[in-house]
Formats: structure tokens, C-alpha cells, sequence
């Protein structure tokens, strides 16, 4: 049905040209769901938009073709493509609240495709918006036809953005990243939905993914790409359990899976033995009765309700639940970037509370507890290098910033000591979150609150990352409270965990027994949505 | 009541401090200029005795606090007091002169937007084509030339040379009658009155002030137009759009350009208040009859009732001016509630 031969797509450049695409072979038969995955610069996403043409200025494709049924689709022009698109190939994207048009109601954006391509008029054009919208399960379709993209949440604006796409009965259908940034929960229905309405019509598509554990659970056949060039394909088993290739061999490795630890991620020349790692029985961090209340025109917003928990010396906590559920707000508390409305935080028996978060800044315990956040690229200063970074935390609270420390700093997080004089923007994604950590690390923290420090990272630098967080919590004694939405990521990392809906506890626990056997409804959910690949050696089954 | 009046007239509350703070500002300042205007007030022969006389009846003699109590007296009862200068009530001149003023500005931004929100659309449609540089050439020739430059050279050209446009001298030529007094606009009176010849003469009158000041403000909105365009097409739902197959028009206006609005209304406002106050130099060459001549004419004889006139009425302006931006706001976009938080 889609046959790509040869394809290769070139980017001028401020510094030459780049080739972005290889020679690029791909197939999608009729019925069928090919999943791309690999890692960010490998050319997925570059593969689906020459397909549908919609490379931006810049790039151009230099070799191969693209045939669609039997047609060369760079034959088209371009207005005769706006017939091919939306009617015969649709595309998902990523960011659902971002892919649609923020100041026009949804109905009016479905009509406008369904009236492009002639399957409605100016009157009925709303009729059959609502329908494309029951299509994709959106319950009360009839009054969500009216509503702005703001008004809906992220999993609604993305079944929204999937009506867009189907509306006009495709053959074939791109998903680009579909559900990152969505929960997870979210994440399974959507992609659920998604794989019921092409299995219902009948469609093919291509599912372009980092994440080896999801095209694995809904692809029939999986190519696995780098730097612009397929470099194994093959179903999803037998990707698994005999990867070809060394690269997919890594990548697999890199997934966090069930019963993998966390030394496996990396790749087998790259296990040194786990580090010794003590425990201690002394508390170091005991929150009580921590509540916020934020106040709003409808009345007060419960984020946080009366949550207790405590971190011994060494230990690292995960704090899981989906966005809104009130991870954020209490790791902002305890960070003391935000005052509770009430509760203690007890930090080495002293109740940090007590200190207002405005002047927590000055006080000498700012030095103990420490963060690493989410975006490794947006919390960097663009214009400081990372020796500024590095040095500006102990500048401040520290007692001074010696060249010797920040390259004793430099060798911990394992930065080579030539790229301190580099910034940000000439850094790698693994190097910044590099550069972050020992920003944090630079004052020697008793906590640090790790907020999704590797969400934004690459499978690959992931499993770097979470090992060299559990290297330094061996060697400087730290503690973390680690906060996510991976599952996966907590049952390798955590000794114990908290699970929270609605700014509230629902479960906590060693992180082993929470993931294995779950005691609550809520946290089996989240357990069941976490997509699994299947596990190496399951050849069998 | 319905929230978005709830808003609009919350809006206006917020004014009121503005209001008082203008107020006193606008008294102070007067206050601590140098000039006497009782010795202007006095002429050139006047002795000390009449020159303190002059300022007895002015009140000048007074302290400044009960001055400013009794300034603000009248200003309650909507006396804006008398000019010295033309011995008018600065209320019968503000009505006179503001009209003239708005109509200018207003005419030269039409005529701006008409030029430089297409231009800027074609060029960030068309990045680093020859639109897109012609553009900024234009742009850039529009804000680095001064106005009374642009002025006097228009003048030059079509008056002196071409001899197509009317002598620069005021609204109206003076072989017309002023229309009816209706709004103070003449184009708007003259075509209530259905006087087609009136309207024709005040507009030859009001193109070349019009075009100069079009002119300067062309490069804000143009940028802005640019700027925003550029970065709405970019956007993810634009891509999106494509994706389905809309056409380049309806993507680049239905999607692209409302969306590119938002920035360019903004910019609007600004460029709006700024020249209605500063095409002082505009209003001179033209011998315009508009408020900002007036303004200066009445700070360099210390006219302390026109300058505190003149300031109150624009800080009004403004007020109204940003209440109409935030409800254009909130027609564009429906993410922007008006309600009062």
C-alpha cells in the first residue's frame, strides 16, 4: 500500500548540510501497524513528514520515492497533496493541546477538514463534527463540539486530534510520538482507541515511537531506526528475544522493564558492580500532615491533603501519580519553594515549615536540600557555561567556587572536563542533565528532589543517568525523593513508595511490593497501563 | 448583569487610581516648570505691582495645597479652568482641538494597518524573497526618517513641485465653511450633513499629514505582523492543519493569522497612544490644529490650565484606549476570560 525505496532527505544548515535520511526502505501492507521506534535524531520523524511532504523549509528529499497505491507522491502538486492528505494519509502528532488551533472550537476544526475534502457543507458541517467525535468515544460530544482546545483535557484533545485525522475515512494513518505527554492511563486508552478504530476500518499505520515497550504491544512489525538509516526490523518478538543488530540490542537493554535491574539497562561492557549502598534507620526527612489548599474563584483547590511520609538517611523515595494528583506541589513543598498551608517538614528534627519559602533562600539548610528538575535544557541558564552552572551554588552557599571542586564535581556526574567551558546549547541532552545534577550535587545535599529528571531524556541516556544517580547515592550517602509517572523507572530506583491521587496517599510501601502486588485499584491501573515489552528470553510464550 | 460588563466596568474602577494619580502628577509637574505665567499673563510693560496683581487673580498667590484643592473643586464640577493663552475654557478647546488630533491619527493608522499588515503577512509567508526585503527597506526608511522631515519633503513634492495637494495649512481650506459641529471629525460631520464637497476638501487636506505619519508607524506594525506571523505558522497546529489537507489559504488565515492577531493588536495600541501624543511635529509642519500643538504652545507660556487639560485628557484616553484593547482581546481570543479576579 506504502512503499517507501531509497528515500533521502537532506537539511541545510547554518553548518552544511545535514542527512537527515539514509536510504530509507519501508513497506506498509494493507491491515497492517509498522511501528518505527528509536531515538531522537534518527530520522522517524523526518521519515513521516517526507511522506506526507510536509518537510519544512530547509529540508529537502534527494533521492528515493514514495509511492502511495501505485502512485509517486512527489508527483502531485501541491494542492492536489491537500487531497491526498487528511482524505487517503492522515497524521497524529505529539502534544495533542499544541496540534490543535488554540482559538477555534474543536467542531469548527473537524468541519474545516470535513468541508476541504467535501464530505460536508456549511450546514452540515457540525452534524458531522459531532459525529467524528462520537467516533472517537468522547462522551457528550453534542456540547464538547463547542468547546476550545483549553478547555478540554490533554487524553481529550488528543482523541480530538485523532477525530481530526479520521474524519475523512483515510487509508493510512502516521502517529508521531501520539502520547507523549499524556498519562499514562491516558496513554493506554488513547492508543487502545486508536488501535480499535484502524483494526474497525480496516486502515494500515505507522506508529513512530521512543518507546520500544509501546510498539511492541501494538505494532505488527517494528523497524528500529538510527542516525537516518533502518538498522533492523522485525515482529516484536522476535526483535526481542533475538535483536540482530548491537544498536537494538542496546536499545532494548536501555528499556526499563519488569526484572530488569537497574545495572542491565546499560550495555554489557558497561556493568561495573553495583556499588555498596547503606541504608540508615535515621529519619532524615519526615513530612506530617502536609496539606495545601490553594484558593480559587470556585472555591479552594485541595492539591495536597494531609500527606506524611519519611526518608531515611540513603534511602530514595518515588512519589508516582498522573499530573494533577499533587507530586509536584508536595515536592515543591518539601523543597521549600512553596509553603504548606499547614503540616510539618522535619528535616534532621528541625521543622522546616517554620521558615517561609521566601526567605528559605538565605538559610544556611537552602545548602542541604537540593533538585534536579524535569528539562534539563530549560533549567540551565542559555548564557552561563556549565562551570558558571556549576559554580554559581557554591558561590552563593558555599565557600566559594574552586576550579578544583567543580572538576572534582565534573569527574563525579562523569563530565568530561573540556566541556565545562561549553553552553548549554552546545551540550548533549545526556551531558546537561549531567551539568544539573552536579549543580545540585555541588554542596553536598543530605536530600535532593530529583522532578523527572530523565523524562525528557532518550532511553539510552536514561539508563546512564539513573545509574549514575544510584553511583552517587552510594558514594556521597545522599537521599533522593524521586518523583515521576514511570513505573518502571520507580521499581528500579526507589526502596520505597508513594502513590498519590487527588492530593492524597492511596498506597505506600516498599517499592518491590507495590508494583508486585498492588493493594489498591488505583495503583493496579497505573501498573497495568505501564507498557511492557516483552522480556528477553520469552521466546517461548 | 453579565460578566463581561461586570468586567468592563471592573476595568473602569481600576481607572479611578490612574485618574487621581494623573491628577496630582499633572498639577505638580505644572507646578515645578519654570515661568511665571502671570509675567506672560502681564506683558512685556507690566511693573511688579500689576505682574502680583495678575497673580492674586489667578490665585497664584495662594499655597499649593489649597491651589490644588481648589483645581480640584472645579475639576469635579467639569471645570477644567481657562486657558490664559487663548482665553478660552480649556474644555471649549480640548473639544476643538482633540477631534483634530484623533481624526489624523486614526486616518494615518488605517492607512498603516492597510499597508503593513498585508506586507507583513506576505513577507513572513515568503521568508528572505523579495517581498520579505522589500519590506524591511520600506520599514526601515519609514522609522528613520523623522516626520517632519517626511512632511516637508511630501509638502515639496506635491504641493510646491506637483502642485496637486492643497496648501499645508490646517484642516480645511478656508475657502469651505466648517462642517456642522457633530463630532468634531470633519470627514464624519461633513458626510452626515451630506456635503460631499466639504468632505472632499478636508480629506486632500488630511492625506499628506495622514501618509507622513502612516509612514513612521508602518515599521512597528509591520514587524509585528511579521514577527507573529512567523511564529503562528510554525506552530504545531498549523502543521496539523496542513496534515489534513486544508489549503494554504485557510491555514494561513483561518489558522495562521488570527492566531498572529493577538501580538499585532497590542503593538497597535501602543503605536495608537504614542502617536496621538507625539505627532506634535507632524501637527506643526501641517499647521494642524490638533491638541499636542496646542500642548506645547500652552508648556512654554506656563498655561497651567491647558497643560493639566491637555494631560487629563490623555491619561482619559489611554484608560478608554486600553479597556477597548482588552475587549478586542477578548474577542479574539477565548482563552482570555474577562472576569473580575
Amino acid at each position: 500500500m506504502l512503499s517507501v525505496t531509497n528515500l533521502a532527505v537532506r537539511f541545510q544548515t547554518r553548518r552544511g548540510p545535514v542527512d537527515a535520511l539514509k536510504g530509507v526502505n519501508l513497506e506498509v501492507a494493507s491491515g497492517e501497524i509498522l511501528g518505527v521506534v528509536g531515538e531522537s535524531g534518527s530520522g522517524k520523524s523526518v521519515t513521516a513528514y517526507s511522506i506526507m511532504r510536509l518537510l519544512e523549509a530547509g529540508g529537502k528529499v534527494v533521492d528515493g520515492t514514495v509511492r502511495y497505491g501505485g502512485v509517486d507522491l512527489s508527483d502531485p502538486s501541491e494542492n492536489q497533496m491537500g487531497n491526498i492528505r487528511g482524505r487517503e494519509i492522515s497524521m497524529i502528532f505529539q502534544n495533542p493541546r499544541a496540534a490543535l488551533n488554540p482559538i477555534r472550537r474543536v467542531g469548527d476544526q473537524i468541519g474545516d477538514v470535513l468541508r476541504r475534502h467535501a464530505r460536508a457543507t456549511r450546514t452540515t458541517a457540525k452534524a458531522e463534527a459531532i459525529k467524528a467525535l462520537e467516533a472517537v468515544r468522547i462522551r457528550d460530544a453534542a456540547a464538547r463540539v463547542d468547546a476550545y482546545p483549553f478547555e478540554l483535557s490533554g487524553g481529550m484533545c488528543q482523541r480530538v486530534v485523532i477525530a481530526l485525522a479520521l474524519a475523512c475515512d483515510p487509508k493510512l494513518l502516521i502517529m508521531d510520538e501520539p502520547t507523549t505527554g499524556l498519562d499514562i492511563t491516558t496513554q493506554k486508552a488513547v492508543m487502545d482507541l486508536v488501535a480499535d478504530l484502524i483494526r474497525d476500518r480496516g486502515m494500515s499505520a505507522i506508529l513512530i515511537t521512543h518507546d520500544l515497550g509501546l510498539a511492541s504491544g501494538y505494532c505488527d512489525r517494528i523497524m528500529v531506526m538510527r542516525d537516518g538509516e533502518v538498522v533492523e526490523r522485525g515482529t516484536p518478538l522476535s526483535l526481542f528475544t533475538a535483536p540482530d543488530h548491537p544498536y537494538t540490542r542496546r536499545l532494548i537493554d536501555a528499556t526499563p522493564r519488569l526484572g530488569a535491574r537497574i545495572r542491565e539497562l546499560l550495555p554489557v561492557e558497561a556493568r561495573t558492580p553495583m556499588p555498596e549502598r547503606r541504608v540508615e534507620n535515621e529519619p532524615l526527612l519526615e513530612v506530617r500532615n502536609l496539606v495545601k489548599t490553594f484558593p480559587s474563584r470556585s472555591g479552594p483547590v485541595h492539591a495536597v491533603r494531609d500527606v506524611s511520609f519519611t526518608i531515611r538517611k540513603g534511602q530514595t523515595l518515588g512519589l508516582v501519580g498522573e499530573s494533577g494528583c499533587g507530586k509536584s506541589t508536595t515536592s515543591s513543598m518539601v523543597v521549600r519553594l512553596l509553603d504548606p498551608t499547614s503540616g510539618q517538614i522535619i528535616f534532621r528534627g528541625e521543622d522546616l515549615a517554620a521558615t517561609p519559602a521566601s526567605r528559605f533562600a538565605r538559610d544556611p539548610r537552602r545548602a542541604r536540600i537540593q533538585m534536579v528538575f524535569q528539562d534539563a535544557t530549560d533549567s540551565l541558564n542559555p548564557r552561563h557555561t556549565s562551570r558558571q552552572t556549576i559554580a554559581e551554588p557554591l558561590r552563593r552557599l558555599g565557600t566559594g567556587a574552586s576550579n578544583d571542586r567543580i572538576a572534582e564535581l565534573a569527574d563525579l556526574v562523569g563530565l568530561p572536563l573540556p566541556l565545562l567551558d561549553r553552553f548549554p546549547h552546545q551540550l548533549s541532552g545526556g551531558q546537561k542533565a549531567r551539568v544539573g545534577i552536579a549543580r545540585a550535587i555541588a554542596l553536598d545535599p543530605d536530600l535532593l528532589i530529583l522532578d523527572e529528571p530523565t523524562a525528557a531524556l532518550d532511553v539510552s541516556i536514561q539508563a546512564i543517568v539513573l545509574n549514575l544517580l544510584i553511583d552517587l547515592q552510594a558514594r556521597l550517602g545522599i537521599s533522593y525523593l524521586f518523583v515521576t509517572h514511570d513505573l518502571n523507572v520507580v521499581r528500579l530506583l526507589c526502596d520505597q513508595v508513594i502513590v498519590m491521587q487527588g492530593g492524597a496517599i492511596v498506597e505506600q510501601g516498599p517499592a518491590e511490593q507495590v508494583m508486585r502486588n498492588p493493594a489498591t485499584a488505583y495503583t493496579r491501573s497505573l501498573v497495568a497501563a505501564a507498557p511492557q515489552p516483552p522480556a528477553l528470553g520469552d521466546a517461548a510464550q | 448583569m453579565s460578566p463581561r460588563l461586570r468586567g468592563i466596568l471592573f476595568r473602569i474602577a481600576q481607572a479611578i487610581p490612574v485618574v487621581i494619580g494623573v491628577v496630582i502628577i499633572g498639577f505638580v509637574l505644572t507646578r515645578a516648570l519654570p515661568g511665571d505665567p502671570a509675567v506672560y499673563f502681564a506683558g512685556a510693560a507690566a511693573d511688579a505691582a500689576s505682574i502680583a496683581e495678575i497673580r492674586k487673580t489667578l490665585g497664584l498667590d495662594l499655597p499649593l495645597p489649597q491651589q490644588f484643592l481648589i483645581y480640584v473643586g472645579d475639576l469635579l464640577r467639569g471645570d477644567f479652568g481657562q486657558s490664559i493663552s487663548t482665553g478660552q475654557p480649556v474644555t471649549a478647546d480640548l473639544a476643538n482641538r482633540l477631534p483634530a488630533s484623533l481624526e489624523l491619527t486614526l486616518v494615518a493608522l488605517l492607512l498603516s494597518c492597510a499597508i503593513a499588515i498585508p506586507l507583513g503577512v506576505m513577507a513572513a509567508t515568503r521568508p528572505g524573497s523579495l517581498i520579505d526585503h522589500a519590506c524591511r527597506v520600506l520599514v526601515t526608511a519609514g522609522v528613520s526618517l523623522p516626520t517632519f522631515f517626511t512632511g516637508v519633503v511630501l509638502i515639496y513634492l506635491f504641493y510646491y513641485l506637483l502642485g496637486i495637494a492643497p496648501s499645508p495649512l490646517g484642516r480645511l481650506d478656508f475657502i469651505y465653511i466648517e462642517p456642522d459641529r457633530i463630532t468634531g471629525f470633519y470627514l464624519i460631520d461633513s458626510a452626515l450633513a451630506g456635503d460631499g464637497e466639504t468632505f472632499l476638501a478636508a480629506l486632500r487636506q488630511l492625506v499628506l499629514p495622514a501618509v507622513t505619519l502612516a509612514l513612521f508607524t508602518l515599521a512597528p506594525i509591520a514587524r509585528m505582523t511579521r514577527a507573529a506571523m512567523l511564529g503562528a505558522l510554525s506552530a504545531d497546529f498549523v502543521r496539523t492543519a496542513r496534515a489534513a489537507g486544508l489549503t494554504g489559504r485557510t491555514v494561513r488565515y483561518t489558522y495562521a493569522f488570527r492566531n498572529a492577531l493577538l501580538p499585532v493588536v497590542t503593538t497597535l495600541g501602543m503605536v495608537f497612544s504614542f502617536t496621538l501624543g507625539a505627532n506634535v511635529l507632524v501637527e506643526k509642519v501641517f499647521a494642524w490644529p490638533g491638541i499636542g500643538s496646542y500642548a506645547v504652545e500652552a508648556l512654554v507660556v506656563s498655561d497651567y490650565a491647558a497643560v493639566q487639560g491637555f494631560v487629563l485628557a490623555m491619561a482619559f484616553l489611554f484608560v478608554a484606549l486600553n479597556l477597548l484593547i482588552d475587549v478586542t482581546y477578548t474577542l479574539i481570543d477565548p482563552r482570555i476570560g474577562f472576569e473580575a479576579s
